[in-house]
């Protein structure tokens, strides 16, 4: 008997989404796990799930706020400093009945305030906490927003190629049109405008209103950090074509090297002044997921709209308001995040010590995987400048493209399939997150423990040359 | 002059060019710079933001939510206003009865649970020898446990896209042995409260608008909101007012067929049991002819079940409609059923930890893998909260430590439930016009107004609703919020408003008093 949800009646989006983070090598990969072989789970941005510890100082605060009774405890001091449990007080304080009251649904005003007090000293430019929407990770946020511009199939979002896929799997899912835009592989994925600006034409030509762009800075999975002039660019871009602004910066913290600092879109829009500071629409995104904190699990995250209107931005609130309110751990975390312990706080040092650690490590193994990859057979890899993930192009000889072609794969899914079946590494084919036709990659973390990394990069190298040397034209005939 | 303006115009263009070639030497700049100025885009730039309220994605222009809509905003601001101004208004402060949120109302948390939710949080108070004197042994026995089934006890890890495998086992023993049928853990989804899992399901069931999902009237508006996100056809099947809100199915069949009849495909039937906002709890015929009904008629049953613990009422019991319907001999073969949960109401009343679950059954395999793929794109929900939902699956048992203490929160919690339940109930049976339907289950009591006509003239002069212009004179006359019955819709020409039963027990002869004063003086002023 048919059943009344089969797979022909699924509504057409959800069938066409396509999301390889957690796709197909994933799978397999959990398979083998089973199975019980080791893996190496370098798919998706999850320190903590490789080995990194939780910051002290949040996890002390977010604890004190689950039990508030332990406040009422006289022992409270032998198991938390003092500054934690101040924090505790104050962040209860701010809820509208500790951690299991809905908040307003937009989260808790006092702590989207603290938001607003970090953006004004990182920017140097105030912002209004009623244009800031607490969401339940920053995930959530971007789907709210494409969700909201999204009308219809004629409507276009322009896409970094490559690009982290919740873009294009949102955009799949809520029926609009991804028009992609390049970055310059051979230039350090910048942003090439004449091949943007040919991007916006051929989907006009088609047709389509392309409504917004979306800018990952730094970017995954391809770790550049844009440069000023870049950015400035691209806001005179989008005043000119009229597109709103969505700016990832989930990885604003993770920057790796010194001579392209984060700086926000919107404190450039800013510096540029009027008209384009007045009209240029921008929503800018973050989250406690990714930095040196790694909450990922916590699902913590906020968006920042500038110069949207307030009907528009009272739509989106009621549609927030649906979902009822955002975690309320969650905030606290973004709270804690905005406005960590300072210097003279009890808890300063310690939380200085492990911040400084992670950052310097993920600074280090930046290095050590873009050095690995280069010095492996055709493999060449741009500088990991900021993010979390490594993203080398795989040249692929003829025969192991035409040997895909045989096993029905994708060529970078059939190279990523084999280095799992042969180290245990699990990746995402860069088919996940689009490249240039007949150009290939994968995506990696740079998140394996600083000590697991020579072996891994040597594991790597083994099974690549070995890859190499199977597939390469004629290797073996050299001597005839 | 005309030239000074040239030459001003000229030298503001030749800085906006320097400006533009000081930045990264690119090949675009070397084209024309008059192109920045060419495109049509620009000229619309100014009068035409890319994002307005006219170029929104109608479908969220169109939805609507009541339990936070025009009424809160209205009460948001008298609140402002009593702090800044005291004494501007004839109350001292707003009594917030629009939302099932105990914990705002000073219910106070399960201790137990947040006792262990503490030490998941920060997993290094378990190696201090202090923490012994702290937290009672119960809960540091499962803060261990559920760290073990944690790979590598990273709680702030993104854990598999349904939820931490460990944590979906426990609540599908939960399930087992709440209804004596097993459940299987690859059968759960645990989700950010209900709420997205409901909009999943939605998702993955409207194509068109000519989908339709039945939907029960009075409903919790989350279901017509997400319909209309999603772009499909609420089909509406009116609940008996004088039959205590009986769900018949006469009344589901006639609604069924008029919408086929218009073209509309129906897929599934959402029912909530415990009902919300009306309270009924149903009667096992009652639920075994919804399943047969389901299963004749090829619907997906959406069971919404997040009130199953409370139930104010000896002669009913909650019974989940896998269980009837596995109880009738029906299995996956039979019927395709969605039951959702949520650590948001019940005894434990946490809303603001976002916890909660779909159990899904009766579904081939490839739709499981495409519900799947959908969670996976939000990567997973947040790990407290998962935490949470199995321990309110697994609470303590007879013999643990904390059991005793336990039972008394949670009868403590229930009892008073059911008291305030019962003492509103009576207060709005005894005003003038109006009859409330018992509150068996749930947190709300739903009572109907019959408003007279001339108060019905007067909101249609103001361009309200007649619930709605209530509701609003309730608010500004004694601060305390409802939400008018059209937020869940209503038998038209019928009037009704959402009380929650939730403001602390000494607050509710205070709020019984003036609403009853309210009332009065407003059927006077209206009275025919």
């Amino acid at each position: 008997m048919a059943k009344p949800l089969d797979y022909e009646s699924l509504n057409e989006n959800v069938k066409k989404t396509a999301y390889a983070v957690r796709g197909e090598l994933y799978l397999r990969a959990s398979e083998l796990q089973k199975e019980g072989k080791k893996i190496i789970f370098t798919n998706v941005g999850n320190p903590h799930a490789l080995g990194q510890k939780p910051l002290t100082f949040p996890r002390q605060v977010v604890a004190l706020c689950q039990a508030p009774f332990l406040l009422d405890d006289p022992n409270v001091g032998l198991l938390f400093p003092a500054d934690a449990i101040a924090r505790a007080k104050h962040y209860l304080q701010l809820t509208s009945g500790g951690l299991g009251a809905y908040s307003d649904s937009r989260g808790i005003p006092g702590v989207r305030k603290e938001v607003a007090e970090f953006i004004e000293r990182r920017d140097g430019y105030p912002t209004d906490p009623e244009l800031i929407f607490l969401t339940d990770g920053a995930s959530k946020g971007v789907m709210q927003m494409l969700n909201a511009i999204i009308r219809n199939e004629n409507d276009g979002i322009l896409v970094p190629v490559p690009q982290y896929p919740l873009y294009s799997a949102a955009i799949t899912l809520y029926g609009g049109s991804l028009v992609p835009y390049y970055l310059e592989e051979e230039a350090n994925w910048s942003l090439d405008f004449n091949n943007i600006r040919q991007s916006i034409a051929s989907a006009r030509s088609k047709g389509i209103t392309v409504r917004a762009m979306v800018i990952i800075n730094p970017g995954n999975p391809t770790g550049q950090c844009l440069s000023e002039a870049n950015i400035r660019e691209l806001l005179r871009f989008c005043f000119l074509e009229n597109l709103v602004l969505l700016a990832d910066e989930v990885y604003q913290q993770n920057i790796y090297q010194d001579e392209r600092p984060f700086i926000s879109a919107r404190k450039i829009l800013f510096d540029m002044g009027p008209p384009l500071s007045k009209e240029v629409q921008l929503v800018s995104f973050h989250t406690v997921s990714k930095g040196y904190w790694g909450e990922c699990g916590q699902r913590g995250g906020y968006f920042e709209m500038t110069n949207l209107s307030p009907k528009t931005v009272d739509e989106i609130y009621k549609v927030a308001s649906i979902s009822l309110s955002p975690n309320v751990p969650g905030q606290i975390f973004m709270g804690l995040m905005v406005n960590p312990p300072k210097p003279g706080d009890i808890s300063y040092f310690k939380f200085e010590q492990e911040s400084k650690a992670i950052m310097e490590s993920l600074r280090k193994r930046a290095r050590i995987m873009t050095d690995g990859f280069n010095s492996c057979r055709n493999v060449v890899c741009n500088f990991t400048e900021g993010a979390m993930y490594s993203f080398p192009q795989i040249r692929l000889p003829a025969r192991a493209i035409e040997a895909a072609k045989s096993a029905g794969k994708a060529p970078d899914v059939l190279y990523c399939l084999k280095l799992l079946e042969a180290t245990g590494i699990s990746t995402v084919p860069g088919s996940g997150f689009g490249q240039k036709e007949g150009v290939f990659h994968l995506r990696t973390t740079i998140l394996p423990a600083e000590e697991d990394m020579p072996a891994i990069m040597e594991s790597f190298k083994k099974f690549n040359d070995a890859f190499m040397e199977e597939y390469e034209d004629y290797r073996g005939y050299s001597r005839m | 002059m005309r030239r000074f303006v040239a030459e001003k115009a000229k030298r503001a263009l030749s800085s906006y060019l320097l400006s533009s070639s000081r930045s990264h030497p690119s090949p675009s700049l070397t084209s024309s710079p008059l192109k920045f100025y060419s495109t049509a885009a620009s000229m619309a730039s100014k009068l035409n933001p890319p994002v307005t309220v006219d170029t929104l994605n109608p479908k969220v222009l169109k939805c609507e939510y009541a339990v936070r809509g025009e009424i809160v905003t209205h009460a948001q601001r008298l609140q402002e206003e009593l702090q800044t101004q005291p004494g501007s208004h004839p109350f001292d402060e707003i009594l917030y009865c629009n939302i099932g949120n105990p914990q705002s109302l000073a219910q106070q948390p399960i201790t137990f649970f947040r006792e262990v939710l503490a030490l998941t949080d920060h997993p290094a108070l378990l190696d201090k020898s202090e923490s012994a004197a702290l937290f009672s042994s119960d809960s540091i026995e499962r803060a261990w446990q559920i760290l073990d089934v944690i790979p590598g006890r990273a709680t702030g890890a993104y854990s598999h896209s349904q939820g931490v495998k460990g944590l979906r086992d426990a609540i599908a023993a939960g399930i087992d042995a709440r209804d004596g049928f097993p459940s299987n853990p690859d059968d759960i989804f645990l989700t950010d409260g209900a709420s997205p899992a409901v909009h999943m399901m939605m998702q993955l069931l409207i194509r068109t608008e000519n989908d339709g999902i039945l939907c029960p009237i009075p409903q919790y508006p989350l279901y017509s909101a997400s319909i209309a996100l999603h772009g499909g056809s609420l089909v509406p099947y009116y609940l008996n007012e004088g039959t205590g809100w009986g769900l018949e199915i006469s009344e589901l069949t006639k609604q069924l067929e008029e919408a086929r009849s218009k073209g509309i495909t129906v897929r599934a039937l959402v029912v909530i049991n415990p009902g919300n906002p009306t309270g009924q709890v149903l009667a096992e015929e009652n639920q075994r002819q919804i399943v047969e009904f389901c299963k004749k008629e090829g619907l997906v049953l959406l069971a919404d079940e997040v009130y199953q613990e409370n139930i104010y009422v000896d002669d009913k019991s909650f019974n989940s409609f896998k269980k009837i319907a596995r109880s009738m001999g029906y299995g996956e073969d039979d019927l395709s059923v969605v039951s959702f949960q949520s650590v948001s109401k019940g005894y434990y009343g946490e809303c603001g930890k976002r916890g909660g679950y779909m159990e899904i059954t009766g579904f081939s395999a490839d739709v499981r893998e495409q519900i799947y793929k959908v969670a996976s794109v939000n990567l997973c929900s947040n790990i407290s909260g998962q935490i949470l939902a199995s321990l309110v699956m697994n609470p303590p048992k007879v013999g643990d430590e904390s059991y005793e203490s336990y039972m008394a929160e949670k009868d403590g919690i229930l009892q008073s439930l059911a008291r305030r339940a019962k003492a509103l109930e009576d207060a709005f049976n005894s005003m003038e016009g109006v009859t409330c339907n018992k509150a068996e289950g749930a947190m709300y009591l739903f009572p109907r107004i019959h408003l007279p006509q001339k108060a019905i003239d007067a909101a249609k002069a103001v361009n309200k609703a007649p619930d709605a212009f209530y509701a609003q004179r309730l608010l500004e006359a004694t601060g305390i919020v409802v939400v008018p019955g059209s937020g869940f819709g209503q038998v038209p020409g019928t009037w009704h408003f959402r009380c929650t039963i939730l403001p602390q027990e000494d607050k509710i002869p205070g709020i019984i008093s003036h609403f009853k004063a309210f009332h009065e003086s407003f059927m006077s002023e209206y009275r025919d």
